[in-house]
């Protein structure tokens, strides 16, 4: 009887520390967490991109009739600064989805998507909007070999969100069949990411102590890698330059 | 001797190179697909087993659907639309919500039903058990069926009574979630975004001609209707439209639709009556 008190006494401490050490190191990760700063630039001229005709929709046509609208396979600023470059840890991360309930939107705006490319992480939902007045589907074309399944929704004027989410890492090019000038893309990877804003800049933040494998992916001009090390709490930094295809 | 392996390395990439869309279009081999060979299907009572569809499939459907189920049979260059690739398990005719697998019933009464316009005839003449093992050999090409669970089928409501009010409301959802942008205001498969249409393989595709006596390719009743722009047809550009129609007005919808098609319909006879005259395709959106 005092044996089998003496031994629920030692389990219940075991225990007890466990939960501790657990508690705490879930704590520690997270004040350690550090950031990958960086920027992404194209060598040379920037590749001409073609004009969009959109007279075939008289609402796309005129929402572009000031400022015509453009192919952005390529965004890049005055000085090479390149926009829409997808930034993760190809190697090197092993932890869990990030905990974030951040929503990233993909919007329908004057018959392109905002923003050109979405980043996102495995299994983190996102949202597909429509801020036009007229008829969109949306109609993402994954590999469903892959486990991410495709599939394509109607979004006339005033519809309500499409909620969803991705179960695999991939590059999924997303259509509309009404105006096939557009074109955009979810870029589905596991953990911390980043894409590159106008000027080119990029942060990636929760990043935990490590070395890493860095992987910037730009739809045309491929990929590129570096190895980074990020202390704990601290900033590491990785720049990129592509050229043009 | 240096320049020669640099040759050869140069070669090496090129071919590693070529080959690379091959490898990563996740193309199956025999074996991978052998292993499935005990898929089952379950239709009513019937109970379907892969194995024994093996003789009808070579005999009757590998010329165009091909050895592994690809799509890639011999006929391949002279067919279209070009057959399905059953290893995707993406389907055109489900009552299933578009991004999943049908049910086996989708699939063994496609078998009976065929694909109008299209190179895949009436397979009426098989039995309900030939049918069923050819719906699980159909199944035993992709490892979808062992990850997934088939969708759940949509709800479809009990079929009102046509009214004009009905019709007219029909024109309404039709302006509305703007059909016409393909289908075309009468229903002619010209809408202004009909010739830029392409399937999820890049090859061109046309919209479905209300007008011409053509047969909907997955079924003509007023439920298949229904349950067509309700899944959307996966692979090719018609969405579902399953959140922006509700139950009721796809009624409307489906009985609007009548009106175009040559068939005889109560439908069309009432749109005489009521003179209905095609949407305006320039209205702005929240006047239609």
């Amino acid at each position: 009887m005092r044996n089998r008190g003496n031994f629920a006494a030692v389990l219940l401490a075991i225990l007890l520390v466990c939960c501790g050490a657990l508690i705490l190191s879930q704590n520690v990760s997270a004040a350690g967490e550090g950031k990958i700063t960086g920027s992404v630039k194209l060598d040379g001229a920037a590749p001409h991109m073609k004009g969009i005709d959109m007279s075939k929709d008289p609402y796309c046509s005129k929402a572009h009739a000031t400022d015509p609208a453009h192919l952005e396979t390529y965004v890049v600023g005055a000085n090479g600064e390149l926009a829409n470059v997808v930034l993760y840890l190809s190697e090197g991360y092993n932890g869990n989805p990030l905990a974030s309930t951040a929503v990233p939107v993909f919007d329908q705006k004057n018959c392109l998507y905002t923003p050109h490319v979405l980043a996102m992480d495995i299994g983190q939902t996102f949202k597909v909007t429509t801020s036009d007045q007229t008829a969109h589907n949306i109609h993402p074309n994954p590999n469903p070999m892959t486990g991410n399944i495709p599939w394509n929704q109607s979004q006339p004027p005033g519809a309500p969100p499409v909620e969803k989410s991705w179960k695999a890492p991939e590059f999924i090019e997303v259509k509309c069949n009404i105006h096939p000038w557009m074109h955009g893309w979810h870029a589905v990877v596991k953990g911390p990411y980043a894409v590159t804003d106008a000027s080119g800049n990029y942060t990636i933040n929760n990043v935990p102590p490590g070395s890493y494998t860095v992987t910037a992916w730009q739809e045309a001009a491929g990929t590129q890698t570096q190895k980074v090390t990020v202390a704990a709490g601290g900033a590491a930094s990785a720049n990129f330059s592509f050229k043009a295809k | 001797m240096r320049t020669r392996s640099q040759k050869w390395s140069l070669l090496l990439g090129a071919t590693a190179f070529l080959a690379l869309p091959l490898a990563s279009s996740a193309q199956l081999s025999t074996y991978d697909i052998d292993a499935r060979l005990g898929t089952e299907s379950h239709i009513g009572n019937i109970t379907g087993h892969a194995k024994d569809a093996k003789g009808d499939y070579r005999r009757y459907c590998v010329v165009c659907h091909g050895t592994l189920g690809d799509g890639n049979g011999e006929s391949f260059p002279w067919v279209d639309p070009k057959p399905r690739d059953f290893q995707l398990g993406i389907f055109k005719c489900r009552s299933t919500p578009t991004g999943t697998l049908p049910t086996d019933q989708d699939l063994f009464d496609t078998i009976a039903r065929g694909l109008d316009r299209s190179n895949m005839p009436q397979w009426s003449t098989f039995t309900k058990q030939q049918r069923a093992d050819l719906v699980a050999w159909v199944k035993h090409f992709s490892p979808r069926w062992v990850n997934e669970k088939p969708g759940t089928p949509i709800t479809i409501p009990p079929e009102p009574e046509v009214t004009a009010e009905r019709i007219k409301a029909g024109r309404d959802v039709f302006a509305r979630v703007q059909c016409w942008k393909c289908h075309g205001v009468q229903g002619m498969a010209n809408g202004p975004s009909a010739a830029t249409l392409q399937d999820d393989l890049g090859r061109p595709i046309a919209p479905f001609n209300f007008t011409d006596g053509s047969r909907p390719k997955c079924g003509e009743t007023d439920q298949d209707i229904y349950r067509i722009f309700m899944t959307g047809l996966d692979g090719t550009p018609m969405p579902s439209f399953a959140d922006n129609i509700k139950p009721d007005e796809a009624w409307d919808l489906v009985f609007y639709l009548r009106t175009f098609m040559s068939q005889k319909s109560k439908e069309k006879q009432m749109a005489k009556q009521l003179a209905l005259k095609p949407v305006d395709p320039n209205a702005p959106a929240a006047q239609q």
